[in-house]
């Protein structure tokens, strides 16, 4: 039973992006939160584009709030998205890791330290090898990992990177991506309701 | 009881070497704090816990326990810890929009007292309380401001007093000063000697730097306005309410204060002691 989603994507993001999450149903589960590479002065345009062409809710991350069911949180241009063990979002201005701010290394690596084998981490298309060693430390806690397969991705250094760096269960076609995880998440839905129920039984 | 309505009804997996890898850490920082009188044990646990790491693996010690034991009998080691534990990214005219917002909806404002108290809190290496000075002088208010520039690690306040950096940035710095509105010619600031720039000490006339840690101290005066940018970040809730309880003992009414762009009260309890005088670069006023 999975408690979150983490996706990291580089060049080629808006297209990737903007082939998965108008999958995902607008009650979605578990939340997503993703590090797509962008230049420091960016403003939450690629955020706000998705959000429109989305039905789940998408929005930039602001700090200290908790991820939620239903949303996608992006990073925000130039601070690293960290999770803490609260399931609320941190943002930091420590050094570029990678060469990026935010970087993918961070988000994925405190997210594996939280949701430990409950995590699916993604990795999409990109020029850089940021990511990889995260979605290590996701495997090495026993979570999910994705990648999309190189020969659909607008760059793929990024994703042979992963593939090279660690263990990986899925490697996907971009268009397989957005289906594979609203199936994982159904059965996530089914475990979810009866422990809901379970509780709500337990706090009468 | 309390129940928190989210769809995630269990607390995030335990796993028992990250319980006992988190007792550790508390254990380190409450040892911190009892030793040194640094307090970070109301900091955001994540990025602790990645600066703790990282030094944990570069030192050759083999546990946090073990690291304990070494800052509590190795000064110099804990200094090192210090510098880590101390956020020092920064870089002149940071956000240049901020400044830009600044000189358009503050500075007039500021115009109308007599003398302006400034105090940049978490001033760090000094580049941000240097590109204020700028600004002031520019808009011809400098020689009627004090600026107070603080921070709770005495080795980068030692290096903020100096305003000496490397000429690698003098490109990047000139382009922020540029898109900050800067009036004249960025390099009228500073000269340069060898593989540093040296900025002209007219900006250090009106700049007091010194220790103060907004987790220990108190407030030291009134202020007109305070700039603290991309520290708050670094604070849990409970801390970054207790910080901006801070500021606004320390602000007069109808003054500024001034947070880093993705910085917000809305967690703090306070959000009602203030309006918002421009959402997008987070500058508020005490009402």
């Amino acid at each position: 039973m999975y408690k979150a989603i983490v996706i990291g994507v580089s060049a080629g993001g808006i297209d990737a992006l903007g082939s998965i999450l108008p999958t995902l149903p607008v009650d979605f589960p578990i939340p997503v939160i993703i590090v797509q590479h962008i230049s420091p002065v960016s403003d939450s345009f690629l955020s706000k584009h998705l959000n429109s062409i989305c039905r789940i809710n998408v929005k930039e991350a602001d700090e200290k709030e908790m991820a939620i069911p239903g949303v996608v949180y992006f990073a925000p241009a130039n601070y690293h998205l960290l999770i803490e063990e609260d399931e609320t979002l941190s943002l930091s201005v420590e050094d570029r890791v990678n060469y990026a701010r935010p970087s993918i290394d961070v988000l994925f690596e405190t997210a594996a330290y939280v949701y430990n084998k409950k995590l699916i981490g993604i990795i999409l298309s990109g020029a850089s090898k940021d990511g990889s060693e995260g979605l290590k430390k996701i495997k090495e806690q026993g979570g999910l990992t994705v990648v999309q397969d190189p020969e659909t991705a607008e760059a793929e250094m990024m994703p042979k990177a992963a593939i090279a760096a660690t263990k990986i269960d899925h490697i996907l076609p971009l268009n397989k991506i957005g289906p594979f995880l609203v199936d994982i998440c159904k059965r996530n839905r089914k475990s979810q309701t009866s422990t809901i129920l379970h509780q709500g039984f337990l706090s009468a | 009881m309390d129940v928190q309505v989210t769809s995630n009804q269990q607390p995030a997996t335990s796993n028992p070497q990250h319980e006992n890898e988190n007792i550790e850490i508390n254990l380190l920082l409450e040892a911190i704090y009892l030793k040194y009188g640094y307090d970070f044990r109301e900091y955001a646990k994540a990025h602790m816990k990645r600066r703790i790491m990282h030094r944990l693996s570069i030192s050759g010690l083999d546990s946090i326990s073990e690291m304990q034991n070494r800052i509590l009998n190795d000064q110099p080691f804990f200094e090192v810890l210090l510098l880590d534990l101390s956020i020092n990214t920064t870089e002149m005219f940071r956000d240049p929009s901020f400044y830009r917002t600044l000189r358009k909806e503050v500075i007039p404002v500021l115009k109308s007292y007599q003398y302006i108290k400034i105090w940049h809190a978490g001033c760090s290496t000094g580049e941000e309380v240097y590109s204020t000075a700028i600004l002031l002088k520019e808009e011809g208010i400098y020689d009627k401001v004090q600026i107070y520039a603080t921070d709770f690690n005495h080795k980068v306040i030692e290096k903020a007093k100096e305003g000496v950096y490397p000429i690698e940035f003098i490109k990047e710095y000139t382009h922020n000063y540029q898109k900050a509105g800067g009036q004249g010619s960025f390099s009228d600031y500073y000269r340069a000697m060898y593989d540093s720039v040296i900025l002209d000490k007219s900006l250090k006339e009106n700049i007091v730097f010194a220790d103060h840690n907004l987790v220990t101290d108190r407030v030291f005066g009134e202020m007109n306005m305070i700039i603290c940018r991309n520290v708050l970040i670094y604070f849990n809730r409970k801390l970054q309410s207790n910080v901006i309880e801070l500021f606004l003992d320390s602000l007069c009414h109808g003054c500024f204060l001034c947070l880093g762009s993705k910085e917000s009260l809305r967690f703090t309890g306070y959000s009602d002691k203030f309006e918002t005088v421009n959402e997008k670069d987070r500058i508020f006023k005490k009402k």
